[in-house]
This record gives C-alpha cells, sequence and structure tokens, in this order.
C-alpha cells in the first residue's frame, strides 16, 4: 500500500467509474486515467453517458468506491510506463469530488517512489468564482488542467450541455491567475459548434488566459451511440454526421487566429 | 589475399578461428544520431522496384502463385541464374531461373510437393513422385513409420498441432555473415579440418557427426559453386561493402534454395555489415546513396523469397509467410549500442519500397538504445506498422550479444545455437480432456489416457487441478516424443546442410516445444475457482458445455489472483517436457506465440469453461483473451509480463493492435509547433518522474 505524507490521503474514498492504464490522448506521455462516476453536465455528444449518474449516498448505484490508496497502488505496479506521464482524472466529472481528487493528486505529489505528474480533465461544472475555495485544495496539487470549453455561446450552451456556460469561464479565469498550464478542448459538432464565429470566439475567450498552452480542437464522433442504446437512453445527435478532421484542422486555425489578434489588443 | 579484403579492419581472435562476434566487436562503429543522413530510393531502385510490384500483382491475379517447378528438384545449384532486371540490381541471386517461380523441395515430403502443386494447378513429374516414393525415401515418410497410434490420434484430434512432420522444420539460422568475412574456401577448410579431427571409436553419433560434416562441406562446395552460376568468385573474403552484401545474400539464398522450412530468418547482420559500409564510405569508395541502393537491393530481394505451400498451410499461418526475420539493434555486452547506421538503412527500406510484412525487421528493444534510434523505430512503426520489437534487455541476459530472432521470437547465438522446432500442444484441450478423462470433447473418441472423469455438476478447482497436471504430463510426454522422431527423421533425410556448415562444429540444441490457449485455460480454472462452473453433458456422460454462475478475474488486468494461474501452468507444462529424453541431448524449452494459428486451434478446441465458445479463437501467443483485458494496455501487458521467460525461453509473445488515434495526439494540439502562434507567450510543459530504468518503455 501507498502512504502518501498525510497517512489521511491514501484513505480517501472517491466514486469512479473505471481506470484505463494506457492512456495517451488525455494529457502528455502515457497516463493512468481516472474515471470519476457522476457528472452534472448532459452534453448531448457525450460519448461516456454511463459516467452520468451519481452513486446513491448508501453507496449503491453505479461505479465503484475505490480509496486514493488503491488507485496509487494501481499506479505503483506499472510506473515504469508513466515514467514521461502521470495520472489523469477525468469522468464524469472530477470536479464533482474535489476533496478525493485533491487527496488523490496530493499523494501522487507525495508518492515515496516520487513525484507523480497531476492532470485534471474537467468541464469545470461544479465550480463557481464564489466557491473557489472549495476547490483551492485541489487547483494546489493539480500540475496541467485539461479544460473543455463547449461552446462560447452561452445560450447554446445550456441547451449544449444542459447548464450554463459561466463555469468552464470562471475556472478558467482562476487558472490564469495561478499559471497552471492548461490545455483547452473544444469538440466541434456540425451544425452546432462548427461556425468560423463560433472558433473565433473560443479563440478570442482563450486570448485573454496566457496560462493556454494548447487548444484542441476534437472532431465529433459517433463511437458513444452504441452505449446509448445500451443504456437505453435516446441519442440525442441522431443523424448528426461525424465531423471532418480537416475541417476541425480549419477551425482550429481560425480559432487560433482569433487568439493570436486578441493577444496583440492586450499588447497594445 | 585475406589481407587485401580486411585492409583497415582491426584484428583479434577473429582473424585466427571463426569468430565473427569478435570481428564485430573490435570493428563496428555505434550511431547515435538520428536519421538525417539517409538517402532516398535511387532511380534503379525505384524502377526495379516497380517492376518487382508489376510481378507481384500477376502473381496474385494468377490466384497466389505465379509459377512452379514440377521437374526439377531444387538444390543449391540446381537453376542457372535468374534475374529481375539484371543491369539495374546491385545485388542478384533467386531461388529460381525467374523471378517468384517457386521451386521443388521434396525431401520434407514428396506427398506435400505434390499437394502443394496440385493445388495451385500444377503436376509434379510423375517420374519425380516416383523416386521419391520408391526410392528415395522422405521425412514425412519416415516420422509416419516411427509414430506410435497414440501420436496419430493426437496429432488428428489436434491436442498437437502443426507438428513440422511433413514440410521442411525451419528455425535454423545460418551465421551468413560467416560467407562475407572469410570466404566459403576458408569454411570449407575449417569443416574439414573438423571432419580430421572427430573421436576415432565409430559409434551412431560420431558416424551421423562425420557424416552430417562431409554433407556440409559438399554444401560449401555447392556454394561456391552458386556463386559462379551468378559470375562471383565467393570462395575468397568479401573485399567491399556490395560484396559483403552479395557474399551473405548467397549464403542465404543456397539455404532457401535448398529448405522450405516453416521460418528462415537471416540472422542479425546489420552491425556486421556497417563495417563494411563504413570502410567503404571513409574511403569514398561509396555514397550514402549507394549504400542505401545496396540495402535497399538485398530487402528487395528478401520481400521475393518464396516457398510451395498448400492453402491449408497458408491458412495455418494465415498467408504466406516466410519469416525472413532481420534483428536489428539491441545492446553490447560491454554497454556499447550496436545500433548503427546500417540499422537505419534497414529500418529505410519500409520508406523507400513501402510497407512489407517480408522481412521481418526486428528490432532487439532495449531501453538504453540511442534516443535518435528509437524516435526513428517510432516513426517508422507509426507510418508502416512493419516493426517487430523484442526485449533484449531480457534477452540479452541469456543470449549474449550476437544472437537473433528466428521466425518470431525465438532466440538463438548465431552459429552457435540450433533449434529442433516443435508445433504446439493444445493445453486448453488438454483441460477439457483433464476434465473427460481422455476423451476428446468433440468427438467422445478416448484419445488421451482413460482417467477418471469429473463427477458431479459443478467443477471443483483442487479436483480439475489434480486432473489436469495428470493430463499435462500424458501430454508432454506424447508430444516430447513424437518431435524426438520428427527431429530423427529430419536430420537423416532433410538435413540442413548448408545452415549448419554455418554453425560451429558442436552447437547447442534447444528442443523447442510450444503452448497454445494459455489465456483460455488461466480463465478457465480462474472461473472454476472464483465463480462456479456446471458442467452440461450429453446422452454418452461427455462433458460438452459449461454455465459459469458469477464473476471471476481474468487473465489481462494485472490481477494476480488469475495471473498466477498462468504463470504457474507454464511452470508445469514445462516441469513435465523436462522430465522426457529428448532427441540429440537437446535442452527444452518452450514458446508462447501462436502469433496467426490461433484461430485454427480454437476451431479444434469445443467450449471451454471460461465461456468461450467451440471454435472460438484462441487468443494469439500469451494475449489475453480478445475484450476481458478492461483496463487498458498496460495492465494487459503486465499480466503477460508475469509469465516466466525461464521456462519459456523460446519466446513469448503479445500482439498488440491500437488505432493510430489512440497512441497519442498529433503535433497539431500544444502551441510552439506553429508559426500561427509567433505572438505567444509559450509555456514549456517538463514533465519528469523519476523512475527506475526498465524493459518496458
Amino acid at each position: 500500500m501507498v502512504t502518501g505524507e498525510r497517512g489521511r490521503d491514501v484513505d480517501v474514498i472517491g466514486r469512479v467509474h473505471s481506470t484505463e492504464s494506457f492512456g495517451t490522448v488525455d494529457g502528455p506521455g502515457t497516463r493512468f486515467v481516472v474515471f470519476c462516476q457522476g457528472c452534472p453536465m448532459r452534453c448531448q455528444y457525450c460519448h461516456n453517458p454511463d459516467t452520468w449518474e451519481f452513486a446513491r449516498a448508501d453507496g449503491s448505484g453505479p461505479g465503484t468506491s475505490v480509496s486514493v490508496g488503491e488507485l496509487l497502488n494501481r499506479y505503483e505496479r506499472n510506473r515504469p510506463f508513466y515514467k514521461r506521464g502521470g495520472i489523469t482524472v477525468t469522468g464524469g466529472e472530477p470536479m464533482a469530488q474535489p476533496d478525493f481528487v485533491a487527496a488523490l493528486f496530493r499523494a501522487a505529489h507525495n508518492a515515496p517512489a516520487g513525484r507523480i505528474h497531476t492532470c485534471l480533465d474537467t468541464s469545470a461544472a461544479t465550480f463557481t468564482k464564489e466557491h473557489a475555495k472549495r476547490f483551492s485544495d485541489l487547483l494546489d496539487e493539480t500540475d496541467m488542467v485539461l479544460l473543455d470549453i463547449k461552446t462560447s455561446d452561452s445560450k447554446l450552451h445550456e441547451t449544449l450541455c444542459g447548464m450554463p456556460a459561466h463555469h468552464a469561464l470562471e475556472l478558467g479565469d482562476e487558472l490564469a491567475r495561478r499559471n497552471i498550464p492548461t490545455l483547452v478542448r473544444h469538440v466541434i459538432v456540425p451544425g452546432l459548434t462548427d461556425s468560423e464565429e463560433e472558433c473565433a470566439n473560443v479563440g478570442r475567450i482563450i486570448g485573454d488566459w496566457d496560462n493556454v498552452v494548447g487548444l484542441d480542437f476534437l472532431p465529433y464522433h459517433t463511437l458513444g451511440k452504441s452505449k446509448y442504446e445500451k443504456l437505453g437512453i435516446a441519442y440525442p445527435l441522431d443523424g448528426v454526421k461525424p465531423m471532418s478532421a480537416a475541417r476541425a484542422k480549419e477551425l482550429r486555425k481560425v480559432a487560433l487566429l482569433a487568439r493570436a489578434r486578441r493577444r496583440a489588443e492586450r499588447q497594445n | 589475399m585475406s589481407q587485401e579484403a580486411w585492409q583497415g579492419f582491426v584484428g583479434g581472435n577473429w582473424e585466427h578461428e571463426i569468430d565473427v562476434r569478435d570481428f564485430i566487436q573490435k570493428n563496428y562503429t555505434p550511431y547515435d544520431g538520428d536519421e538525417s543522413f539517409l538517402a532516398d530510393p535511387t532511380e534503379n531502385t525505384t524502377k526495379l522496384w516497380d517492376e518487382v510490384m508489376g510481378l507481384f500483382a500477376k502473381e496474385r491475379e494468377a490466384g497466389g502463385v505465379l509459377d512452379m517447378d514440377t521437374d526439377l528438384v531444387s538444390t543449391i545449384i540446381s537453376h542457372p541464374a535468374g534475374y529481375i532486371d539484371q543491369p539495374l540490381e546491385k545485388i542478384v541471386g533467386l531461388q529460381t531461373e525467374k523471378p517468384l517461380k517457386r521451386a521443388l523441395m521434396v525431401n520434407g515430403g514428396i506427398r506435400m510437393a505434390v499437394a502443394a502443386c496440385k493445388q495451385n494447378g500444377y503436376e509434379v513429374d510423375p517420374e519425380i513422385v516416383n523416386i521419391y516414393t520408391n526410392y528415395r525415401k522422405t521425412h514425412n515418410a519416415g516420422v509416419f513409420d516411427a509414430y506410435t497410434p497414440e501420436m496419430r490420434a493426437c496429432r488428428h484430434s489436434h491436442i498437437i498441432t502443426g507438428l513440422p512432420d511433413a514440410y521442411g522444420r525451419g528455425r535454423i539460422i545460418g551465421d551468413y555473415r560467416r560467407v562475407a568475412l572469410y570466404g566459403v574456401d576458408r569454411l570449407i577448410e575449417e569443416k574439414k579440418a573438423e571432419h580430421a579431427g572427430t573421436q576415432k571409436t565409430m559409434n551412431e553419433a560420431t558416424i551421423r557427426h562425420r557424416e552430417e560434416l562431409a554433407e556440409q562441406i559438399r554444401a560449401l562446395q555447392e556454394l561456391n559453386q552458386l556463386g559462379k552460376i551468378y559470375g562471383f568468385d565467393i570462395s575468397k573474403p568479401a573485399k567491399n561493402f556490395q560484396e559483403a552484401v552479395q557474399w551473405l545474400y548467397f549464403g542465404y539464398l543456397a539455404a532457401v534454395k535448398e529448405q522450405n522450412g516453416a521460418a528462415m530468418s537471416i540472422g542479425r547482420n546489420s552491425t556486421f555489415l556497417d563495417i563494411y559500409a563504413e570502410r567503404d564510405l571513409k574511403n569514398g569508395v561509396i555514397t550514402e546513396a549507394e549504400a542505401q541502393e545496396i540495402i535497399d537491393h538485398l530487402v528487395m530481394k528478401l520481400r521475393m523469397v518464396k516457398f510451395a505451400r498448400t492453402p491449408e498451410y497458408n491458412e495455418l499461418f494465415s498467408g504466406d509467410p516466410q519469416w525472413v526475420t532481420e534483428s536489428l539493434g539491441g545492446m553490447g555486452v560491454d554497454g556499447r549500442s550496436m545500433v548503427t547506421k546500417t540499422a537505419f538503412r534497414y529500418l529505410h527500406t519500409l520508406e523507400n519500397m513501402g510497407t512489407s510484412p517480408e522481412p521481418n525487421l526486428t528490432v532487439l528493444w532495449s531501453t538504453r538504445l540511442p534516443e535518435g534510434f528509437k524516435r526513428y523505430c517510432a516513426k517508422i512503426s507509426i507510418t508502416t506498422s512493419s516493426i517487430q520489437y523484442e526485449n533484449d534487455d531480457l534477452m540479452r541476459v541469456y543470449h549474449g550479444d550476437d544472437y537473433a530472432i528466428a521466425c518470431c521470437v525465438s532466440s538463438m547465438r548465431i552459429g552457435k545455437e540450433m533449434q529442433f522446432f516443435g508445433a504446439r500442444a493444445n493445453l486448453a484441450k488438454c483441460l477439457l480432456y483433464a476434465i473427460n478423462g481422455g476423451r476428446d470433447e468433440k468427438t467422445g473418441e478416448q484419445v488421451g489416457p482413460k482417467f477418471r472423469p469429473v463427477e458431479g455438476d459443478y467443477l471443483d478447482y483442487d479436483d480439475v487441478v489434480s486432473k489436469f497436471r495428470d493430463m499435462m504430463q500424458w501430454l508432454a510426454e506424447v508430444y516430447v516424443n513424437a518431435l524426438n522422431i520428427i527431429h530423427y527423421m529430419h536430420d537423416k533425410y532433410c538435413y540442413e546442410r548448408l545452415q549448419m556448415a554455418l554453425h560451429d562444429e558442436h552447437v547447442h540444441r534447444w528442443f523447442a516445444t510450444g503452448i497454445a490457449g494459455l489465456s483460455v485455460v488461466a480463465d478457465s480454472l480462474s472461473a472454476i475457482k472464483y465463480a462456479k462452473v456446471k458442467v452440461i453433458r450429453d446422452e454418452t456422460g461427455l462433458v460438452t458445455d459449461y454455465e459459469v454462475e458469477g464473476e471471476f478475474p481474468k487473465y489481462g488486468n494485472d490481477d494476480d489472483r488469475v495471473d498466477q494461474l498462468a504463470h504457474d501452468v507454464v511452470e508445469v507444462f514445462m516441469k513435465y517436457v523436462r522430465e522426457t529424453d529428448t532427441y540429440r541431448n537437446s535442452v527444452p524449452t518452450t514458446s508462447i506465440l501462436t502469433i496467426t494459428s490461433n484461430v485454427v486451434y480454437g476451431n479444434a478446441t469445443g467450449n471451454t469453461p471460461d465461456g468461450r465458445r467451440a471454435g472460438e479463437p484462441f487468443a494469439p501467443g500469451a494475449n489475453p483473451m480478445h475484450r476481458r483485458d478492461t483496463h487498458g494496455a498496460v495492465a494487459s501487458l503486465a499480466s503477460v509480463a508475469k509469465l516466466p521467460f525461464k521456462d519459456a525461453q523460446d519466446g513469448i509473445s503479445n500482439t498488440f493492435s491500437i488505432v493510430p488515434n489512440a497512441l497519442g495526439k498529433d503535433g497539431e494540439v500544444m502551441f510552439g509547433e506553429l508559426d500561427l502562434d509567433a505572438l505567444g507567450v509559450d509555456v514549456d510543459i517538463q514533465i519528469e518522474n523519476p523512475a527506475p530504468d526498465c524493459g518496458c518503455c
């Protein structure tokens, strides 16, 4: 059993959907990825609807209760694979379990075999600037963030995700204030988030954040569809075609140009 | 004359005795740079390769075979010179007088040769069939004279499958570098001295040894003639890079003109050849483009090696494979990397002439390989998917730094070790025999010994394990004895005289067994141990199906509860294999590497207690069963890595497929790589987790 500097961290329990031992697209290097169970958002293009539902207070419901120690143990078994990677916590929404993820990251940083790089993959659904303190411990231990910006259009945001847009923007500001390296992700859905205006707006938003180190435009795909069928949930984007990767690349350039202009404006 | 050929080389023991490794160690130049020095294909290469591609297309149109010999038995010197387009070829030599024409090889078994022709629409000359049926015995005929009824039954039920009893066994790698370094005459001299120096008491072993040495000498003399057929005098050492490659290739060509073994691997040649390339480059004899052209043309020839085979054979191996394995890279025991520029040149053939499964370019991977080479390997893997990787850090401990891979994973010291290839025992089927008291689960026939079958409705773990051990002990004995017969007969009727002539006099012989269905067995035992498995019997009492009640840990998830079961099966089976005497005092080992034949093995095996349905393919090699590894690749690999290499030195394989997008993001995610972002402030992300050095990354 791995024990962190503070003995109690390893005993903290979280609700986990699953773990992936070979994560290569959720942060730098090869990473151990923890999928949290439960998310307040209901994004129409979500490809992990099986992580939506929260477990009930009595411990029943979806997911498994796993301790920080157990997760680090799984990491340590194959530590050499993660030499240039680390741990990523994604979801579900990891910020729905801030104490658990904070404990995990703190224990990772204090791992006896050596510090483990920590990465938080979030849509910020539970974050607000009024309650930033609630997430302070977590962000103190976060080396990198993958921040999902669903759309720059606040009205569309509500229909697309069932929640208002300000959470992600407020977390973005907080990350910039803390200067935590952040990779912004944006899913390009045909007919919804693929207008040049929308992409330019995303570019302008991140132009205000100097901590943003990368922008990943993810073309919408339909691979999650079968999960909806299995779960008996109607697929909201039925009939929407997958996004072409080439077009997503072009749109990314639009965003980058807008970002560059915004940064130039700020310098003047 | 050697002095001229060896000018500029650092001398050593290699001058006084056949010692290629010493020559390499004294003379090679490690290269730790990147691929920027590499040259594009020459005009000749492109033109020649286009012609070969045209021939491949014609071959496909013709249904897989372009032409076959039907009235000429292939030997080292059976055919006149053959070319693709002679003026363009830097390296010459074909198996027959024209490209892609398949030679007739009969010593493994005339029936297989006839069947291979017939099924491709050709007919072997009846006189040849007559000779090899009634006058000259073949390996196949010899084996069946000696097989016991029990061995035939095991063969028939497929509990033992893929035995090399009707075709060439392969897996032997001649040290083809010796031809280049010493010239054939010197090798003949050595063999003559060995022949003169054998023990004087003529017991069976000595007589066989003397006869084999005489055959080796004859093969080398024919090798000299093969050179002459193409207008070269290879009796003397090669004088430059082009000659070294050509001499070496003639050695290999002689082998594939005489043997159609299941795997005809070529060894580990890049570091050796690079010494010649470096000398020529330094002396201005060749340019980089010419060096690349020579390697391109060698590889082109290796891509064209073909054998006459039956569709069943191709089905077993999923294609028309030759396993012309070339081992690249690795580390020396003195700590220097053995990567040279020529290792890059070999990999670069995949860029210059496109992807190809042959030759099977195999990188001997070490964590200590130079970064530039690692990166180039990764790049070529991504763009061509044509590189195989093997763990040098693991194998170097056992085999030193001059071993090569035969076929897919079998490692041997070149010129010092050979192996008796031995197909596979189907352990999943063995488990079913244990449950059914030796009766075959598909036919109901009593194939194995009539032990007591399991009783009751549910399988009891201790009971099954004890019965399984008994059945494995029986299977190991039948299996090893069948292989003893096979290799006795192969030595007698289909001896690899040329390949063995390129070995030391006294070789270490491996007795290479193999197992199939390991993950099925591990999961089945896990189901029996951790869940409840109910048996379903037919009207004769034969258990034909199983119902699993509850969950159980599955191999491939880094879960010791089941991984240990897999480990133990390998260990116990090998213990039983070692208990049986092996032919020529060969040392038993095993492999877990059914990379392609897992489909055929699965097809021959009924329902298993892990829930796998009858006929469903096994997982390849030591892989977990398809879709049962649910914790990602690292956990899956970690399970495989727990298998005991000490018991499976012939190799453990894991087939790993992944869509490129799942291997990471392309360059266009992070900033800093784009001019567009010149205005931005770039943050460098540095991630350095201290970790012990290991053999897996």
